[in-house]
């Protein structure tokens, strides 16, 4: 039988702590926070990784590559590296894509990589890379080629951009590489700021071509894990939203490139895409606001958001019916679970926003968060923006290009003037801003940045939560505790969660999680040492 | 259609790889110290290494698979990896307190050139490894070779490190594993418990990846070859290694360092290769094959003489590592079947020649590549020009699979989307009977269901 101690956070932290070489110790302590109600306390995040800790972090070519250029589709991803790179990033995240014919191009299911050898790493990888690109477009006739250097690639000096730009002009379609080498950052995120730029230096604003429709938006950092961005594109149809572009989930370079015809630009995972959003508002005048699609309430409030911003009484209208439609069957769904998941507890470490974002299905849930944290977030995703001026950049900062924006002389165009804005600010809707996730986790919360793996398996042990949210290394270690640990990258292969009906198939695969009667037959009838007593005593 | 942009005409390649059938050195090297007791595999390398090797073998197993990293950034890509080798052993052993850290480089490490026996050195200088613990490593360069390659480098290292010969010669057999799964490695276990013979397998991955649900994470689970049986592999009285992409190193690493002779095996899949294993381990432990092993031999070709209308003249196409193929290509065979595409990305100069002699007589039109650019884009290039009834491979064969309806019995690495593999194994006659099982019941499954009505078979 589990049985729950209550130890204080702060006693947590210094037991945990006491494990490590002082050096490690005295860094580990600035990375994790027991939250204050109110006041938002500094937290150490996106620096360094620790030799030899066992750490959740992936790479910048992950992040780049995997993340945001993957869920793209008509677009041949082509890594430049040795195998493994691109064989790993193979079809593993789950973007789902649904190209509107039999016969629209669909490079998602394909792995594409030069497979450099030794010879290659000796004498450089140029001439192969060139001779790649020419032949994936002889064979598959793509319109777009992305190129992804991977660790040897900066290390031999290969000049990816070169030959972008050579091939390009060879073959007459657009192809752009990025310097995303697994070594660039401390984590996956400086790959989603290498991609951001890329995506923005490349393809946004390629096309002038006009886009219909009276509300038109682009949806940032959704991905499209488990169907998440196809339940979203219901509801904006359901109520009359133009959605150009979501990037990237569902997506292709095709809508990218008509992306700043938008009025507004809405964030989901502020980690990996905010840098985009600012480049588009400081090039064509897109204002950009964060919105959240995970949880019921969070997805009426984000709606409503996008209401408030066109001002447009019909569509305030549009949504209060939507809302009140979807919330009447998301209600009635949750009902009975409920009685089922109230004052449960969780845990989240995954991302660099899921981590924050899922607490409000847990919320809605009646089940409490404990602990939380990102695996690559910055301290504006913990704290909000408003600490970025405060926060130092260090040497693997500085190795990610900051992009040099100005104002576009003939397509710059303010969709609201500065009043407009102002009156909009009075009435709530914030601009440019995220709050993180700190301001909305309750006091005594344990904030832990890129927890290892010693410090999750004191936190399950010690606190015993009924579910843990982390990704596929940490899963089975956790569920071997005899704690069931949910995926929130892949959901375990389900999903959508976005969104009213995503929100109830959350409901529902928690249920079953805390509900699976596996977990009480873990022990054998002659492990349980009180029936075998019992025996003896008759 | 998955592939749609896949067709049947075939533009030759000499730069892009498709769809590979391989991956890269170090996860190889990964899953092969894992099957130490007590090991801690480090990835020297940047973190998405070690990331997707404990992602992909966490996919394939769904089980724990501790490893950690040196963590690079661009500073330590410029001034080297030493100083990050160096906290990273000192962090492991305060933190994870493993037996062995089994070290492996990456392509990052390589090609800036870290001495990883000078930095182990100095750790060991320093006293960052306490008494009778071990760091050791293997050098497994991204570039060269497969995961297969890495593997085999892992276990080579293991033989270099730890194998020792003293006085006294034990009555023990080495066999060295090949890239099989904890199912596989038991199942030689239990042949050699059968056949007495005594054996120390190496590396041994079963209670390590198939670790039983106890309600506690044991960080080192109780399986693994242990440090002693390690060293004591240099006073057994012969070697066998199967599969020898994996193995034949090691074995000659053995043989030169400790003087113990050695055979060479396909690694057991299918009738004949698994009677060449049997009297081979006959005669080196120098027992009997037991009635017990010989009437299980007897049921498999029971099964299938038996069923020989579903398999005969199949045509198969399969795709994994050539040490892999090779014995179960020849399994096919027997079978009556038609390997007539087979493809892997591992380089291989040996795997031509094996595969001509088992094929050349029976299936002349069969096509075979190993190497680079041998991916399954032109394995299924292949099958759109001429349609097969059976494909066997790994979890990407799935797209195909369902793209062209064709049976697929899912064997090799990784396999990310069933269970199983683990647990039941396709080694020995055993694991023929598992393997024949599936062929049939994939085979079996599409007739039933697509056959017409009227000619619906209860009995088959």
């Amino acid at each position: 039988m589990k049985t729950k101690v209550t130890m204080d956070p702060e006693r947590w932290k210094a037991e945990v702590l006491t494990k490590y070489p002082s050096k490690v110790a005295k860094k580990r302590a600035k990375s994790i926070v027991v939250n204050e109600g109110d006041e938002v306390k500094q937290i150490q995040a996106n620096i360094r990784t620790i030799p030899g800790i066992i750490t959740q972090r992936g790479c910048t070519y992950a992040g780049c590559k995997g993340v945001v250029l993957g869920p793209t589709r008509d677009i041949i991803n082509l890594v430049h590296g040795p195998i493994g790179c691109s064989f790993y990033a193979w079809l593993t995240r789950r973007n789902q894509t649904l190209p509107p014919t039999p016969d629209s191009p669909n490079f998602m299911m394909y792995a594409f990589s030069t497979d450099m050898q030794d010879s290659n790493i000796v004498f450089g990888g140029e001439i192969k890379l060139k001779q790649a690109i020419r032949e994936a477009f002889e064979i598959f006739k793509p319109k777009n080629i992305g190129i992804f250097s991977t660790c040897p690639v900066g290390l031999i000096g290969d000049d990816v951009h070169a030959v972008a730009r050579e091939m390009k002009a060879e073959l007459g379609i657009n192809i752009f590489g990025f310097s995303c080498e697994g070594y660039k950052g401390v984590s996956q995120s400086a790959g989603h700021h290498i991609a951001n730029n890329g995506v923005f230096k490349h393809v946004v604003g390629l096309n002038d071509t006009p886009v219909e429709g009276k509300f038109k938006v682009n949806l940032l950092g959704e991905y499209n894990i488990g169907g998440d961005a196809f339940e979203i594109e219901r509801i904006f149809e359901k109520i009359g939203i133009t959605l150009i572009s979501t990037f990237s989930g569902n997506s292709t370079i095709d809508s990218f490139e008509q992306s700043h015809h938008a009025d507004l630009n809405m964030i989901m995972c502020h980690r990996s895409i905010n840098y985009l959003a600012e480049m588009m508002e400081t090039k064509f005048g897109i204002p950009w606001i964060k919105v959240n699609f995970i949880g019921a309430d969070a997805t009426a409030k984000s709606l409503r958001k996008i209401a408030q911003y066109f001002g447009d009484a019909g569509l305030a209208t549009k949504v209060e019916e939507v809302i009140a439609e979807e919330m009447a069957f998301v209600a009635k769904e949750l009902e009975p679970i409920k009685a089922r998941t109230q004052d449960k507890t969780a845990m989240l470490f995954v991302g660099g926003s899921r981590a924050h974002h899922y607490q409000e299905l847990f919320n809605e849930l009646g089940m409490k968060t404990l602990s939380a944290g990102y695996e690559f977030g910055h301290r504006d995703d913990y704290e909000g923006r408003r600490v970025i001026p405060t926060i130092q950049i260090d040497a693997d900062s500085r190795n990610i290009e900051e992009i040099h924006v100005e104002a576009d002389p003939t397509r710059y165009k303010p969709r609201k003037t500065e009043a407009e804005l102002k009156a909009l600010e009075a009435q709530g809707l914030q601009f440019s801003e995220y709050e993180g996730m700190m301001t909305e986790m309750g006091k005594g919360a344990l904030v832990i940045d890129d927890i290892s793996h010693y410090e999750m398996e004191k936190l399950v042990e010690i606190y015993q939560p009924d579910v843990f949210c982390a990704g596929i290394k940490e899963k089975y270690c956790v569920q071997k505790m005899g704690i069931p640990l949910k995926q929130l990258h892949s959901y375990d292969y389900g999903g959508p969660y976005a969104g009213f009906e995503g929100a109830v198939n959350f409901y529902k695969d928690i249920d079953m999680i805390v509900s699976t009667s596996i977990w009480k037959m873990v022990k054998a009838p002659w492990q349980k040492e009180s029936v075998i007593e019992a025996e003896y005593a008759l | 259609m998955l592939l749609r942009h896949t067709t049947d005409k075939i533009i030759e390649r000499e730069a892009l790889t498709v769809n590979p059938a391989k991956t890269c050195q170090p996860v190889g090297a990964m899953y092969a110290a894992l099957g130490i007791h007590g090991c801690l595999p480090h990835s020297h390398g940047s973190q998405g290494c070690c990331s997707y090797h404990r992602s992909v073998l966490t996919r394939h197993y769904k089980e724990p698979v501790m490893a950690a990293t040196s963590s690079f950034t661009e500073g330590s890509s410029v001034f080297g990896g030493q100083a990050n080798l160096l906290q990273a052993i000192n962090t492991i052993f305060s933190v994870y307190n493993p037996d062995v850290i089994a070290v492996h480089s990456t392509c990052l490490s390589e090609t800036i050139g870290d001495d990883l026996t000078q930095i182990i050195a100095k750790a060991k200088e320093e006293g960052n490894v306490p008494n009778g613990k071990y760091v050791f490593h293997a050098n497994t360069p991204s570039y060269v070779g497969s995961h297969v390659t890495g593997y085999a480098n892992m276990v080579t290292a293991m033989v270099k490190t730890f194998s020792m010969k003293s006085s006294t010669k034990k009555n023990q057999v080495n066999i060295i594993s090949g890239w099989i799964e904890p199912a596989d490695m038991r199942e030689i276990k239990r042949i050699a418990n059968q056949m007495m013979a005594k054996i120390v397998l190496f590396p041994d991955t079963s209670d390590v990846l198939d670790a039983p649900m106890t309600g506690k994470h044991e960080f080192y689970p109780k399986g693994g070859v242990t440090i002693p049986e390690l060293i004591s592999t240099g006073d057994s009285k012969f070697t066998i290694g199967l599969g020898p992409l994996c193995t034949l190193d090691a074995c000659i690493k053995l043989e030169n360092q400790c003087k113990i002779k050695f055979d060479s095996l396909e690694l057991p899949i299918g009738i004949q290769a698994t009677d060449a294993f049997i009297t081979a381990l006959s005669r080196a432990a120098g027992v009997q094959v037991p009635d017990s092993l010989t009437d299980e031999r007897g049921r498999l070709i029971d099964i299938i003489a038996d069923m020989q209308k579903y398999l005969y003249g199949k045509r198969v196409a399969l795709f994994g590592d050539p040490d892999t193929l090779v014995p179960l290509t020849e399994f096919l065979v027997a079978l009556d079947m038609k390997p007539v595409y087979i493809v892997t990305g591992t380089p291989d100069k040996t795997f031509e020649d094996r595969m001509a002699s088992i094929l050349s007589a029976k299936v002349p039109e069969a096509k075979y590549k190993a190497g680079e650019r041998a991916d399954i884009f032109l394995l299924h290039q292949w099958i759109k020009q001429q349609g097969v009834d059976l494909l066997i491979g790994n979890t990407y064969g799935k797209y195909i699979a369902r793209d062209e309806n064709i049976p697929f019995v899912r064997l090799g690495f990784p396999i990310l989307d069933r269970v199983g593999h683990s647990y039941f194994p396709m080694v020995g006659y055993a694991g023929a009977m598992n393997l024949v099982t599936k062929i049939l019941d994939a085979i079996m499954d599409k007739i039933d269901r697509e056959v017409p009505e009227e000619k619906v078979e209860l009995v088959m």
